[in-house]
């Protein structure tokens, strides 16, 4: 096309042009043809209207993947390390990968959280979060207590709340002992929604009774041991 | 020279014959704006949509370095900051742009509601500005998280937790927040994606509809007392004005709007020189506890605001003063659009203006120093006034070493220094008798651990004992009025003509 030519009113009228063969019709023939397209719109709008109801089904199932997931529990048990790693009456620090991770999550995939071996297999195992918003609580031995340095809320040894604006104890992972291995049941970021009590704490000494004691578990170690649940690692 | 004209000309006339956009443009640039709004009140809101394009080139110019990536992310900051030639200013830039933009947007705000400019026909104007103002704060919080640091990855954890507290779906929302069931790659990419597509994407269509209106309504005239708003009138009056005051809103006023953006930039450019980038600070490792996480400057009222308020009443007021405030400024120029636009008749509206200035300046200031955190290296790091160890018995000593054995002094300050989330402890003899201090020691209360279970008998002994040598030789030792019943023996303090 010789870009001289067109100016902008003979484009116009391009279009115009396509509504020649109604300028002829009688009025109603037009009106009905007018009604008709309009009416086709109309079911062209419902058309589109159900496509896209269709469309959002995936995507809205998309966007909500993490928050309906529930085929599978965030939750396995991980090991913390041997028993005797932990120093009776002592709280230690201790770190694991969490069971639930993508390639990319580099350093934020590994946890941390305070062991407190109170004596023999009796432990506790506390979320690094304080129950206030999150932050991570620093144990301070001579003092026997955890603080927050984000708003100063304080918890006892065992997890208690001392002071400060947390309305409740530390958040607790259920623990059970394998063989000499202490074994946690993390995955997910404890949160008041995700974790609504502190007083479900749970010693487990798989393959042996919980009343037969320190004595039984050494011996445990190299049994085949059933796990707890089905997405429980052995 | 004119052949270059007439040429230039040509391509103008070959460009505006398809696109047609020019003579809207120039209408739109040249339209009359009454001369009274031709002032340097009122060009904060230009200037905030220049530092918006400031943000979209520098992010975009970011963008082309930084890994959105959870185990990339710090790294790829370390690299701008010290590989990439000028990445640290780009990301001084792109930080301070941020800090100013809020500000800006802020000082916009309070004007146009001071000037009264949300009235009747502007009120979709001021509904879609708290919308923009919403999306700017969007933009903050989401811009701290893509900076993956540990301020970022705790600042996560809080908001986490936030929303945790949601009644029933809480734990579904925090899912949604992360990404998955903890604060890892999904989280950091889901705020890439609103940081960089999801926000912009509406924070710059919201500005196209405000200016839009701002075009099709006329700039807010400036505002008289006793000139009364009212939808009968209004528009046929602010005609009325534009024609026998209107100037051309460019070059006449503009030039304003345009030294000021330019100020601006100039400032920042100038803080991102001296001051340079914010962070990162240390990695986005959970691992590392040793840390004392804090929010950007915007939040840091928030952070007041949580550590202030009585535990029980936290959750609603984090869920419901939102609604409430949000809701409030959305309803404002529906419930009252008519009436006196001068600040001089309204008296109620500049009283909100300064106590919500002063509140959020208040709690900012708290929020930079934190006097509610426990400092966590007192103890090992702030030692006790040599002074307060003279002519002490070597009990009171072992009292003092105990005093900071115990991280006493992580919220407890003796000579100035140490945490002040409890009372300092100079002069604590002068408030507090032996007996009252055993027994706070011991059994904690007032925001207080209990130390009971920490402290053997004897160490509790010579910890209470230095801090009765603690008081201002001036004022007399604390002592209990009802020891005098018992014993026959009177404090030598007590001044005898007290009863």
């Amino acid at each position: 096309m010789n870009p001289n030519e067109p100016n902008p009113q003979q484009i116009s009228q391009g279009d115009q042009s396509r509504e020649q063969p109604g300028k002829n019709e009688p009025i109603h023939a037009k009106q009905a043809a007018h009604s008709r397209r309009a009416f086709l719109f109309k079911l062209s709008l419902l058309a589109n209207g159900a496509v896209g109801a269709v469309l959002a089904v995936p995507i809205v199932g998309y966007l909500l993947g993490p928050a309906l997931r529930k085929k599978s529990p965030d939750e396995s048990w991980v090991g913390l390390g041997l028993v005797s790693g932990f120093p009776e009456g002592e709280t230690r620090l201790a770190t694991f990968r969490n069971p639930v991770t993508t390639a990319w999550d580099g350093q934020t995939g590994d946890i941390p959280c305070w062991v407190r071996r109170i004596s023999g297999t009796t432990f506790q195992v506390f979320a690094i979060n304080c129950a206030h918003l999150g932050c991570p609580v620093r144990w301070f031995s001579e003092s026997k207590l955890f603080l927050c340095p984000c708003h100063g809320g304080a918890y006892y040894e065992d997890g208690s709340r001392a002071s400060g604006p947390p309305e409740r104890g530390l958040f607790e992972y259920e623990h059970r002992i394998v063989g000499d291995a202490l074994e946690i049941s993390a995955g997910k970021m404890p949160t008041l929604a995700a974790r609504v009590s502190n007083m479900q704490t749970l010693t487990q000494i798989a393959g042996v009774g919980a009343t037969n004691g320190a004595a039984g578990v050494q011996n445990q170690k190299s049994q085949n041991l059933e796990p707890r649940c089905v997405s429980c690692r052995g | 020279m004119p052949g270059m004209k007439q040429a230039g000309l040509r391509v103008y006339q070959w460009f505006e014959d398809r696109l047609g956009l020019g003579k809207p443009i120039i209408d739109a640039a040249e339209h009359d704006v009454p001369a009274s709004t031709a002032s340097w009140w009122y060009v904060f809101g230009s200037a905030a949509t220049v530092l918006l394009v400031l943000q979209i080139v520098t992010g975009v110019l970011l963008g082309l370095v930084y890994s959105p990536s959870a185990g990339q992310a710090w790294a790829s900051l370390e690299f701008l900051d010290h590989s990439v030639r000028l990445g640290w200013f780009l990301r001084a830039l792109h930080g301070w742009g941020s800090d100013f933009m809020i500000a800006i947007v802020l000082i916009h705000l309070a004007q146009v509601f001071l000037f009264g400019a949300y009235k009747f026909p502007r009120e979709l104007t001021w509904i879609v500005g708290v919308f923009l103002l919403l999306m700017t704060l969007g933009m903050a919080f989401t811009g701290q998280v893509l900076r993956f640091d540990q301020d970022a990855y705790w600042g996560l954890g809080i908001g986490a937790s936030i929303v945790s507290r949601v009644p029933w779906i809480g734990g579904s929302l925090v899912n949604l927040m992360l990404g998955g069931p903890i604060i890892a790659g999904p989280t950091l990419t889901r705020f890439f994606a609103l940081h960089v597509f999801i926000i912009p994407g509406v924070l710059l269509a919201l500005v196209g509809l405000h200016l839009w209106m701002v075009l099709r309504l006329g700039i807010n005239e400036w505002p008289m007392p006793g000139r009364v708003v009212s939808k009968a009138t209004y528009t046929r009056n602010y005609q009325k004005l534009t024609k026998d005051t209107g100037i051309a809103f460019v070059p006449d006023a503009a030039w304003k709007d345009a030294i000021f953006a330019g100020a601006i930039l100039l400032a920042v450019m100038a803080c991102a020189f001296y001051f340079g980038p914010f962070g990162p600070t240390g990695q986005p490792d959970p691992t590392i506890i040793q840390t004392a996480p804090k929010p950007d400057f915007a939040f840091l009222w928030i952070f007041a605001v949580l550590a202030y308020l009585p535990p029980s009443l936290e959750t609603p007021v984090l869920f419901i003063a939102p609604v409430l405030i949000v809701g409030a400024m959305l309803l404002l120029p529906l419930v009252s659009n008519q009436g006196e636009k001068h600040w001089s008749r309204r008296p109620v509206a500049v009283l909100m203006v300064a106590v919500i200035a002063v509140t959020l300046g208040i709690l900012t200031h708290l929020g930079t120093y934190t006097p509610w955190s426990p400092i966590m290296d007192a103890w090992t790091a702030d030692p006790i006034p040599t002074v307060y160890l003279q002519d002490r018995t070597p009990l009171e000593r072992q009292g003092a070493l105990l005093l900071q054995d115990k991280q006493c002094r992580n919220c407890h300050s003796v000579g100035g220094k140490g945490g002040l989330r409890g009372p300092a402890l100079d002069g604590v003899a002068n408030r507090m008798t032996e007996d009252q201090i055993i027994r706070q020691v011991l059994q904690g209360g007032g925001n207080m651990p209990a130390y009971g279970n920490a402290l053997s008998p004897s160490e509790t002994t010579a910890l209470v004992r230095f801090l009765t040598t603690l008081r201002s030789e001036n004022q007399p030792a604390a002592f209990d009025a009802s020891r005098k019943m018992v014993t026959s023996e009177l404090p030598p303090a007590v001044p005898t003509g007290a009863h």
